[in-house]
């Protein structure tokens, strides 16, 4: 094992600071929401399960594709197993994720760190990350911000359900872009150089390759594993300069 | 609505629902774990150091492709944004005051 890091500090000033973050997606995570609910009462959920659904699973692009595999009649062992398949599918890029958030917030004590995960979505990802390369170490922030659009994610659920086509054509403001460009103006503070470059072309290459030819959301997970391993790479490659005869 | 459409639910329902929670949860601790067991050498930081942004440029380089001018568009003027004044919030509306003005016009 290597040397235990200390932990890093959780205050309510960072959750509060992490909920100040995460407004400018609060409209945009509404409007999913209610189309999210309002799918659901089209495929035949209750107001309870669709619920369910949005307070244990949040996680926006994997609820709106499980209502396309959803049962009103009958659910068999088979049928469980695929819809979770495919919900693991969609949310893998997770998986890269938390890889990613690891060095800061693995020190948590375990009551804090494992709960808090529940709370990980792509939106405080992006604010921890950020705040992280800025130099912060509180975890209060990523845990605020998931904490923030937990609630705003599930209010937004409900009246999508009860209401249905709460919003019509939401894409006229753009609102179906607030995701990407936040996470394109993300990508400028991120860049630390040349190496950045390589590695984030590769995996733009990677990302669209795979989109090309698999359905679904692996490109994500091809992309970000690729870029990370063009990363590894170069960090070898480094080492080997660095000791000729190592 | 019946009844059934407020608080239906039955057996099967309840454990999809589950199941997907669970799924997503390990989804979530997945990375974590595993990053645990990983010595930290110099290639895993580096690779590590390169995931966010890569990441993201995995997110959004499908949608500049397939995304159409008015996404085109927004995504670019966000980014210039972001280039002369490092703020978030601000190339966020400079990003949805284009789309918003391309989509209007029928771009």
């Amino acid at each position: 094992m290597t040397e235990a890091a200390p932990p890093p500090p959780v205050t309510l000033k960072g959750m509060l600071h992490g909920a100040r973050l995460i407004t400018p997606l609060i409209p945009g995570s509404l409007v999913f929401a209610a189309a999210f609910g309002t799918t659901a009462a089209q495929k035949g959920l209750s107001v309870l399960e669709t619920m369910l659904m949005s307070a244990f699973m949040y996680a926006g692009s994997a609820q709106l594709v499980a209502l396309e595999l959803w049962r009103t009649d009958v659910w068999t062992g088979a049928a469980i197993l695929a819809i979770a398949t495919v919900v693991f599918t969609v949310n893998a890029r997770m998986i890269l994720q938390g890889a990613s958030l690891q060095p800061w917030i693995y020190p948590l004590p375990n009551r804090v760190l494992w709960p808090s995960l529940a709370l990980l979505t792509d939106a405080n990802w992006l604010i921890g990350t950020r705040y992280h390369a800025d130099g912060g170490r509180d975890a209060g922030v990523l845990i605020g911000a998931g904490a923030a659009l937990w609630v705003v994610w599930f209010a937004g659920t409900l009246p999508g359900r009860l209401v249905g086509g709460l919003v019509d054509h939401p894409e006229r403001f753009g609102i179906d872009l607030v995701m990407p460009i936040v996470f394109t103006a993300m990508v400028v503070p991120l860049w630390k150089g040349r190496q950045d470059t390589i590695c984030w072309s590769v995996a733009a290459l990677a990302a669209l390759a795979t989109a090309s030819i698999a359905p679904g959301y692996m490109f994500v997970v091809a992309g970000g594993l690729a870029g990370s391993l063009t990363g590894a790479l170069l960090g070898v490659l480094d080492d080997r300069r660095r000791r000729p005869h190592g | 609505m019946g009844e059934g459409a407020y608080l239906g639910f039955s057996a099967g329902s309840l454990a999809a629902i589950l199941a997907m929670a669970l799924a997503s949860y390990l989804c979530r601790v997945l990375g974590v774990i595993l990053m645990a067991h990983v010595p930290l050498t110099t290639p895993v930081r580096r690779g590590l150091a390169a995931l966010p942004g890569s990441i993201i440029v995995a997110i959004i380089a499908p949608l500049v492709v397939r995304g159409g001018p008015a996404a085109l568009a927004a995504l670019g003027a966000a980014l210039v944004s972001m280039l002369i004044r490092r703020n978030e919030l601000l190339a966020l509306a400079v990003g949805l005051t284009v789309v918003t003005i391309l989509r209007a016009l029928g771009v």
